[in-house]
Protein backbone atom coordinates (compact mmCIF):
# COMPACT_ATOMS: atom_id res chain seq x y z
CA UNK A 1 0.00 0.00 0.00
CA UNK A 2 1.29 3.47 -0.80
CA UNK A 3 0.60 6.41 2.33
CA UNK A 4 0.78 9.95 0.68
CA UNK A 5 -0.03 12.94 2.68
CA UNK A 6 -2.71 15.43 0.66
CA UNK A 7 -0.11 17.81 0.23
CA UNK A 8 2.32 15.95 -1.57
CA UNK A 9 -0.42 13.72 -3.55
CA UNK A 10 -2.13 17.81 -4.72
CA UNK A 11 1.44 18.98 -6.01
CA UNK A 12 1.46 15.95 -8.08
CA UNK A 13 -1.82 15.95 -9.65
CA UNK A 14 -1.00 19.59 -10.23
CA UNK A 15 2.30 18.76 -12.11
CA UNK A 16 0.57 16.78 -14.59
CA UNK A 17 -2.21 18.60 -15.38
CA UNK A 18 0.19 21.78 -15.47
CA UNK A 19 2.19 19.80 -18.02
CA UNK A 20 -0.62 18.31 -19.95
CA UNK A 21 -0.74 17.41 -22.94
CA UNK A 22 2.84 16.59 -22.29
CA UNK A 23 3.69 13.79 -20.05
CA UNK A 24 4.76 15.03 -16.27
CA UNK A 25 7.26 13.31 -14.32
CA UNK A 26 8.92 13.21 -10.35
CA UNK A 27 10.27 11.74 -7.64
CA UNK A 28 8.71 11.99 -4.10
CA UNK A 29 12.19 10.79 -1.79
CA UNK A 30 12.37 9.44 1.95
CA UNK A 31 14.34 8.26 4.28
CA UNK A 32 15.77 5.11 3.02
CA UNK A 33 14.15 1.66 4.14
CA UNK A 34 11.12 4.09 6.10
CA UNK A 35 8.65 3.79 2.64
CA UNK A 36 7.50 7.49 3.71
CA UNK A 37 7.26 9.93 0.96
CA UNK A 38 8.10 12.97 2.43
CA UNK A 39 10.13 15.38 -0.22
CA UNK A 40 8.32 16.16 -3.65
CA UNK A 41 11.09 16.62 -6.67
CA UNK A 42 9.29 17.79 -9.79
CA UNK A 43 11.58 16.41 -12.77
CA UNK A 44 11.78 18.06 -16.46
CA UNK A 45 10.50 15.50 -19.17
CA UNK A 46 13.73 15.57 -21.43
CA UNK A 47 11.55 14.56 -24.26
CA UNK A 48 8.65 16.87 -23.86
CA UNK A 49 6.10 14.32 -25.45
CA UNK A 50 2.67 13.42 -25.02
CA UNK A 51 3.32 10.30 -25.05
CA UNK A 52 6.94 9.53 -23.54
CA UNK A 53 8.71 10.76 -20.39
CA UNK A 54 12.49 10.47 -19.73
CA UNK A 55 14.69 11.89 -16.52
CA UNK A 56 17.36 14.44 -18.00
CA UNK A 57 20.12 12.44 -17.15
CA UNK A 58 21.94 15.65 -15.70
CA UNK A 59 18.90 16.34 -13.26
CA UNK A 60 18.62 12.69 -12.56
CA UNK A 61 22.51 12.58 -11.34
CA UNK A 62 22.30 15.78 -9.03
CA UNK A 63 18.77 14.52 -7.23
CA UNK A 64 20.32 10.73 -6.98
CA UNK A 65 23.52 12.80 -4.99
CA UNK A 66 20.95 14.58 -3.07
CA UNK A 67 19.62 11.40 -1.84
CA UNK A 68 22.54 9.37 -1.10
CA UNK A 69 24.00 12.51 0.99
CA UNK A 70 20.98 12.73 2.91
CA UNK A 71 19.99 8.72 3.05
CA UNK A 72 17.17 9.20 1.28
CA UNK A 73 15.87 6.77 -1.84
CA UNK A 74 13.25 7.41 -4.36
CA UNK A 75 9.87 6.26 -2.79
CA UNK A 76 7.65 7.47 -5.13
CA UNK A 77 8.13 7.84 -8.77
CA UNK A 78 5.53 9.31 -10.59
CA UNK A 79 4.33 10.12 -14.34
CA UNK A 80 1.44 10.98 -16.12
CA UNK A 81 -0.78 9.53 -19.09
CA UNK A 82 -2.24 11.85 -21.00
CA UNK A 83 -4.29 10.13 -23.42
CA UNK A 84 -4.61 6.60 -21.82
CA UNK A 85 -5.95 5.38 -18.06
CA UNK A 86 -3.06 5.53 -15.72
CA UNK A 87 -1.79 1.81 -16.33
CA UNK A 88 1.99 0.80 -16.78
CA UNK A 89 2.57 0.51 -20.27
CA UNK A 90 5.21 -1.80 -22.34
CA UNK A 91 7.89 0.41 -21.97
CA UNK A 92 7.15 2.04 -18.36
CA UNK A 93 7.47 -1.72 -17.16
CA UNK A 94 10.70 -2.60 -19.56
CA UNK A 95 12.38 0.66 -17.08
CA UNK A 96 11.06 -0.15 -14.23
CA UNK A 97 14.13 -0.28 -12.16
CA UNK A 98 13.81 0.70 -8.58
CA UNK A 99 12.44 -2.78 -6.75
CA UNK A 100 11.39 -0.31 -4.02
CA UNK A 101 9.49 2.51 -5.35
CA UNK A 102 6.00 2.34 -5.51
CA UNK A 103 5.25 3.89 -9.23
CA UNK A 104 2.46 6.18 -9.23
CA UNK A 105 0.67 6.74 -12.79
CA UNK A 106 -1.22 9.67 -13.01
CA UNK A 107 -4.10 10.07 -15.93
CA UNK A 108 -4.89 13.93 -17.26
CA UNK A 109 -7.29 12.27 -20.36
CA UNK A 110 -10.21 13.35 -18.46
CA UNK A 111 -10.33 17.09 -17.09
CA UNK A 112 -12.67 16.62 -14.52
CA UNK A 113 -12.02 13.18 -13.53
CA UNK A 114 -8.65 12.55 -11.23
CA UNK A 115 -6.96 9.37 -11.85
CA UNK A 116 -4.13 8.63 -9.08
CA UNK A 117 -3.02 5.14 -9.22
CA UNK A 118 0.17 3.59 -7.73
CA UNK A 119 1.97 0.02 -8.73
CA UNK A 120 5.27 -1.98 -7.40
CA UNK A 121 7.01 -3.84 -10.50
CA UNK A 122 9.23 -5.98 -9.82
CA UNK A 123 11.21 -8.61 -12.91
CA UNK A 124 8.82 -6.87 -15.29
CA UNK A 125 5.49 -7.94 -12.92
CA UNK A 126 3.16 -5.26 -12.16
CA UNK A 127 1.05 -5.49 -8.92
CA UNK A 128 -1.53 -2.46 -8.42
CA UNK A 129 -1.67 -1.54 -4.41
CA UNK A 130 -3.88 0.72 -3.24
CA UNK A 131 -3.46 4.18 -2.43
CA UNK A 132 -4.14 5.86 1.32
CA UNK A 133 -4.03 9.48 1.15
CA UNK A 134 -3.52 10.83 4.74
CA UNK A 135 -4.84 14.34 5.32
CA UNK A 136 -3.07 16.78 6.77
CA UNK A 137 -3.70 17.33 10.81
CA UNK A 138 -5.70 20.27 11.33
CA UNK A 139 -3.71 23.11 12.93
CA UNK A 140 -4.46 22.89 16.85
CA UNK B 1 44.87 3.01 -10.81
CA UNK B 2 41.81 2.25 -9.60
CA UNK B 3 38.49 4.23 -10.46
CA UNK B 4 35.68 4.61 -7.69
CA UNK B 5 31.94 3.06 -9.17
CA UNK B 6 29.00 3.66 -7.61
CA UNK B 7 26.33 0.95 -7.97
CA UNK B 8 22.23 1.61 -8.35
CA UNK B 9 20.80 -0.77 -5.85
CA UNK B 10 19.52 -3.08 -8.66
CA UNK B 11 22.67 -4.34 -9.38
CA UNK B 12 23.84 -4.29 -5.71
CA UNK B 13 22.81 -8.22 -5.86
CA UNK B 14 26.07 -8.41 -8.18
CA UNK B 15 28.49 -6.66 -5.70
CA UNK B 16 27.41 -7.95 -2.42
CA UNK B 17 25.21 -5.27 -1.19
CA UNK B 18 28.31 -2.80 -1.70
CA UNK B 19 27.25 0.58 -3.10
CA UNK B 20 30.38 1.67 -4.73
CA UNK B 21 33.70 -0.45 -5.94
CA UNK B 22 36.58 -0.30 -7.38
CA UNK B 23 38.14 -1.20 -10.67
CA UNK B 24 40.98 -0.27 -13.36
CA UNK B 25 40.99 0.50 -16.96
CA UNK B 26 42.07 3.61 -19.19
CA UNK B 27 38.68 3.64 -20.91
CA UNK B 28 35.19 3.10 -19.76
CA UNK B 29 34.86 -0.63 -22.00
CA UNK B 30 38.05 -1.49 -20.22
CA UNK B 31 36.75 -0.83 -16.57
CA UNK B 32 33.58 -2.70 -17.79
CA UNK B 33 35.44 -5.38 -18.49
CA UNK B 34 37.41 -5.33 -15.28
CA UNK B 35 34.74 -4.72 -13.26
CA UNK B 36 32.70 -8.24 -14.30
CA UNK B 37 36.11 -9.87 -13.76
CA UNK B 38 35.57 -8.48 -10.17
CA UNK B 39 31.49 -8.78 -10.16
CA UNK B 40 30.57 -11.80 -12.97
CA UNK B 41 27.48 -10.49 -14.36
CA UNK B 42 27.73 -6.80 -14.44
CA UNK B 43 28.89 -6.40 -17.88
CA UNK B 44 26.14 -8.20 -19.05
CA UNK B 45 23.02 -6.01 -17.02
CA UNK B 46 25.52 -3.19 -18.47
CA UNK B 47 26.33 -3.72 -22.08
CA UNK B 48 24.73 -4.98 -25.27
CA UNK B 49 26.31 -5.32 -28.68
CA UNK B 50 29.46 -3.37 -27.40
CA UNK B 51 27.24 -0.60 -26.43
CA UNK B 52 25.79 1.13 -23.20
CA UNK B 53 22.13 -0.64 -22.62
CA UNK B 54 19.71 2.27 -23.57
CA UNK B 55 18.20 1.90 -19.63
CA UNK B 56 21.18 2.49 -18.52
CA UNK B 57 23.05 6.36 -17.72
CA UNK B 58 26.80 6.00 -16.89
CA UNK B 59 28.58 9.38 -15.53
CA UNK B 60 31.95 9.89 -15.64
CA UNK B 61 32.70 12.74 -12.68
CA UNK B 62 29.61 14.86 -13.45
CA UNK B 63 29.26 14.05 -17.20
CA UNK B 64 27.00 11.86 -18.88
CA UNK B 65 29.40 9.13 -20.44
CA UNK B 66 27.30 9.81 -24.21
CA UNK B 67 28.84 12.91 -24.47
CA UNK B 68 32.35 11.31 -23.75
CA UNK B 69 32.49 8.85 -26.20
CA UNK B 70 30.58 6.23 -24.37
CA UNK B 71 32.51 2.91 -24.21
CA UNK B 72 35.73 4.90 -25.62
CA UNK B 73 35.76 7.66 -22.99
CA UNK B 74 38.71 7.91 -21.05
CA UNK B 75 38.79 7.01 -17.41
CA UNK B 76 41.41 8.22 -14.93
CA UNK B 77 43.01 7.63 -11.77
CA UNK B 78 40.62 8.86 -9.08
CA UNK B 79 37.68 9.41 -11.27
CA UNK B 80 34.48 8.58 -10.06
CA UNK B 81 32.16 6.27 -12.45
CA UNK B 82 28.15 6.59 -11.00
CA UNK B 83 25.90 4.43 -13.18
CA UNK B 84 22.17 5.25 -12.67
CA UNK B 85 18.80 3.50 -14.20
CA UNK B 86 17.24 5.52 -16.72
CA UNK B 87 14.03 6.45 -15.15
CA UNK B 88 12.21 6.57 -18.67
CA UNK B 89 8.10 5.22 -19.97
CA UNK B 90 5.44 6.35 -21.67
CA UNK B 91 1.72 5.34 -22.64
CA UNK B 92 3.35 2.89 -25.70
Amino acid sequence: MLRINRTIYDRIVAHARRDHPDEACGVVAGPEGSDRPERFIEMANAERSPTFYRFDSKEQLKVWREMDDRDEEPVVIYHSHTATEAYPSRTDISYASEPNAHYVLVSTRDPETEEFRSYRIVDQEVTEEPVEVVEAEPAP
Amino acid sequence: MATEVRIPTILRNLTGDAKAVEGEGSSLGELITDLDKRHPGLQERLVEDGKLRRFINVYLNDEDVRFLGGMDAPVADGDTVTILPAVAGGMR
